[in-house]
C-alpha cells in the first residue's frame, strides 16, 4: 500500500532525511520507530506533502506521491493524527469531526458521527464542547476521530500516545487494535515498543535520518535488544 | 439584546419624527447600507482571515452599476449596444450583485494566491486600480461622478420617502445578517474558521483552503456590492470617492471597532464610526484628528484587533 524509498528531505538548508525506507501493506500495522530527531516525524511531514521531499520515492497504492499538495496526498485516502494532537480549538467536538469528514474513495462502511461515538464514547458526550475545553486524552479521541471521519484507507498517529495517561493510553491502544481488526492499514510513530510489538505487523527504526533496522513482529522478537538500543529504551 | 435592537431599529423612524429630527432617519439609513458593507467585509476579515483592503472596489462598483444602469434608462442608449437600462430595483441591485460577484471572483482568484501583507497590498492595488478607472470614464462623469435623479422604483413603494427607503435597508440588512448566520454555521464556514485558524492543517484532511477562500471572498464582494447599489440609491449619487482606499479603511474599522468575527459587530462597528464621525465633524472640521487616537485606542487594548493586525503582518497564526 505505502512503500517509502531512500526518501531525502530536510528544511531550507539542513538535511534531515538521508534515506529513510519503509513499507506497509493492505491491512497491515507498522511502526515508526527511533528516538527524538532522528526524523520521524520529517518523514510524516514528507509523505503528507508538507515538505517537499529532495530525493527518493514514495508510492501510495501503486501511485507516486512525492511532491504532490497535502490535499491531494490526502485525498488519496491517507488520514494523519499530527504530534499534538492540534485540533480546532473554537470549533466545538462536533464541528472538529463534521468540517473536515468526506468518503472520496466510497469506502464502505462509511465512518459516521455514530461510529465514532461508539468508538469514543466520551466523544458523544462532550459534543458541544469547545475542542480546547477537552482533556489532552478527550483531544487525542478527537483527532483520530477527525482522521477517520475522512475515510482513510491508511491512518497514521504520530506520537499519539505522547503525555497520556496509562489508562487513556490503553484506550487508544484498544481502539487501535479494534481498527485493525477491521482492515484498516495503520502507522505508528510511537515509543511505546511494549505495547505495539504487540500490536504491530511490521516495524522500522530509523536514526539519524536513515533506515536502521526494519523487519516484521518475528524478527522483532529476534533483536529486540538491537532495537531497545537504536530507539533508546 | 437582539429583540431589543430589532425593535429599536423599528421604532427609529417613529421616534425621530416624533422628537423632530428625521435627520436622523437617513444618518440611520448610511448606519444600516454601512452593516451590510462591514458585515460583508467580516465574513472574508473575521471568519477567513483575510484581510482585504480593497473592499470599496466592490462597494464602489456596485453603486457604479446602479449608476450606470440608471444612465442608460434615462438616455435610452443601451449599454455595450445590447443592455438596455434599468431604473427597477430588482433588476439594478440582483445586476450589481452579480456583477461585483464576477469582479470579486476575479480579483480573489489572482489576490488569494498571496498572503499577509501582500494579500493587503494587492487587493489595495486592485480597488484603487478600479477607483482611477472610473475616476477617468468621462462618460459617467469621472472625476465629479453621476447623479441619479430618482431612486430605483420597488413596487409601487414611494422610494422617495426616507422612512420607505430605511426599511427597505432594514429588511435587507436582516436577510444579510440571517444568510451570513446560516453561512458561518454551515460545514462550509466551520471549514472557514478552520482554515483560518491552520490552512496546512486543513490541507491533511483533503482540503484546499484556496477554494473556500475565494468562495467566501467572492460572497463577501457580492455583499459589499449590494451595500454600494443601496448607498448609490441612497445619495443618488455616484462617484469615484466610493472605491477610494480611505473607504476600505473605515470598513474595516467598522469591523474592528464591532468585534472581528461576530455576527452582529458589524452593526455596531458602522454605528459607531458613522456617529462618532457626524458628532465630531459637528464640533471640528479637523475631526479626523481626534478619530484617530481613538480608534489606536480602541486597535491597543482589543485583543481581536491586535491578533488581526499580527495574522495580517505574519507575526500570529
Amino acid at each position: 500500500m505505502l512503500e517509502i524509498a531512500g526518501l531525502e528531505a530536510g528544511y531550507g538548508p539542513n538535511p534531515v532525511l538521508f534515506g529513510v525506507d519503509l513499507a506497509i501493506g493492505e491491512g497491515e500495522f507498522g511502526t515508526l520507530l527511533g528516538r527524538n530527531g532522528m526524523g520521524k516525524t520529517t518523514t510524516i511531514r514528507a509523505l503528507m506533502g508538507l515538505i517537499t521531499p529532495r530525493g527518493g520515492s514514495i508510492r501510495f497504492r501503486g501511485e507516486a506521491i512525492a511532491g504532490l499538495p497535502p490535499e491531494k496526498i490526502a485525498r488519496r485516502g491517507i488520514g494523519l493524527v499530527p504530534e499534538g494532537r492540534m485540533v480546532f480549538p473554537t470549533l466545538t467536538v462536533r464541528e472538529n469531526l463534521v468540517a473536515t469528514s468526506a468518503n472520496r474513495l466510497g469506502l464502505k462502511p462509511e465512518w459516521s458521527l455514530e461510529r465514532i461515538h461508539a468508538l469514543f464514547p466520551r466523544l458523544k458526550e462532550r459534543e458541544n464542547q469547545f475542542a480546547r475545553t477537552l482533556s489532552g486524552g478527550e483531544q487525542q479521541m478527537l483527532a483520530i476521530g477527525r482522521a477517520l471521519m475522512t475515510n482513510p484507507r491508511l491512518l497514521i498517529l504520530d506520537e499519539a500516545t505522547e503525555g497520556l495517561a496509562p489508562v487513556i493510553r490503553d484506550e487508544i491502544w484498544t481502539c487501535l487494535a479494534g481498527l485493525k481488526r477491521e482492515g484498516l492499514s495503520i502507522l505508528v510513530i510511537d515509543k511505546n515498543l511494549a505495547t505495539l510489538k504487540r500490536l504491530a505487523d511490521r516495524h522500522v527504526v530509523i536514526e539519524k535520518g536513515r533506515t536502521l533496522w526494519r523487519g516484521d513482529a518475528e524478527a522483532l522478537a529476534r533483536e529486540e535488544a538491537r532495537v531497545h538500543a537504536a530507539i533508546g529504551l | 439584546m437582539f429583540a431589543a435592537a430589532l425593535a429599536l431599529l423599528i421604532a427609529l423612524p417613529f421616534l425621530a419624527k416624533a422628537f423632530g429630527s428625521p435627520a436622523s432617519i437617513g444618518l440611520a439609513t448610511r448606519i444600516l447600507i454601512y452593516t451590510i458593507a462591514a458585515a460583508s467585509l467580516n465574513l472574508a476579515l473575521g471568519y477567513g482571515g483575510m484581510v482585504s483592503f480593497g473592499h470599496a472596489a466592490f462597494f464602489g462598483l456596485g453603486a457604479y452599476v446602479t449608476g450606470i444602469l440608471y444612465h442608460h434608462f434615462i438616455s435610452g442608449d443601451p449599454l455595450f449596444g445590447v443592455i438596455t437600462g434599468s431604473n427597477a430595483l430588482l433588476v439594478t441591485m440582483p445586476a450589481a450583485i452579480l456583477v461585483t460577484g464576477v469582479m470579486a471572483a476575479l480579483i480573489g482568484a489572482l489576490s488569494l494566491r498571496t498572503t499577509g501583507v501582500q494579500f493587503i497590498m494587492i487587493t489595495l492595488a486592485f480597488a484603487q486600480m478600479l477607483f482611477f478607472f472610473f475616476a477617468a470614464l468621462k462618460i459617467y462623469g469621472g472625476d465629479d461622478g453621476l447623479i441619479i435623479r430618482r431612486r430605483n422604483t420597488l413596487f409601487d413603494l414611494n422610494m422617495r420617502d426616507d422612512t420607505t427607503f430605511y426599511f427597505l435597508c432594514l429588511g435587507l440588512t436582516l436577510v444579510v445578517f440571517f444568510l451570513k448566520a446560516r453561512i458561518v454555521g454551515s460545514r462550509f464556514g466551520r471549514v472557514l474558521e478552520g482554515i483560518r485558524q491552520n490552512e496546512r492543517r486543513m490541507q491533511i484532511f483533503g482540503l484546499s483552503p484556496y477554494a473556500y477562500k475565494l468562495a467566501a471572498f467572492t460572497i463577501s464582494g457580492m455583499g459589499a456590492g449590494l451595500a454600494g447599489a443601496l448607498m448609490a440609491n441612497y445619495l443618488r449619487f455616484v462617484s469615484p470617492d466610493m472605491l477610494h482606499w480611505t473607504k476600505s479603511g473605515e470598513l474595516m474599522i467598522m469591523v474592528i471597532l464591532g468585534g472581528v468575527g461576530t455576527l452582529f459587530g458589524p452593526l455596531f462597528g458602522a454605528g459607531a464610526l458613522v456617529l462618532l464621525e457626524t458628532l465630531l465633524a459637528g464640533w471640528t472640521e479637523h475631526w479626523q484628528i481626534v478619530l484617530g487616537p481613538i480608534l489606536l485606542a480602541i486597535v491597543l487594548f482589543r485583543s481581536d484587533a491586535r491578533a488581526l493586525l499580527a495574522k495580517a503582518f505574519g507575526r500570529g497564526s
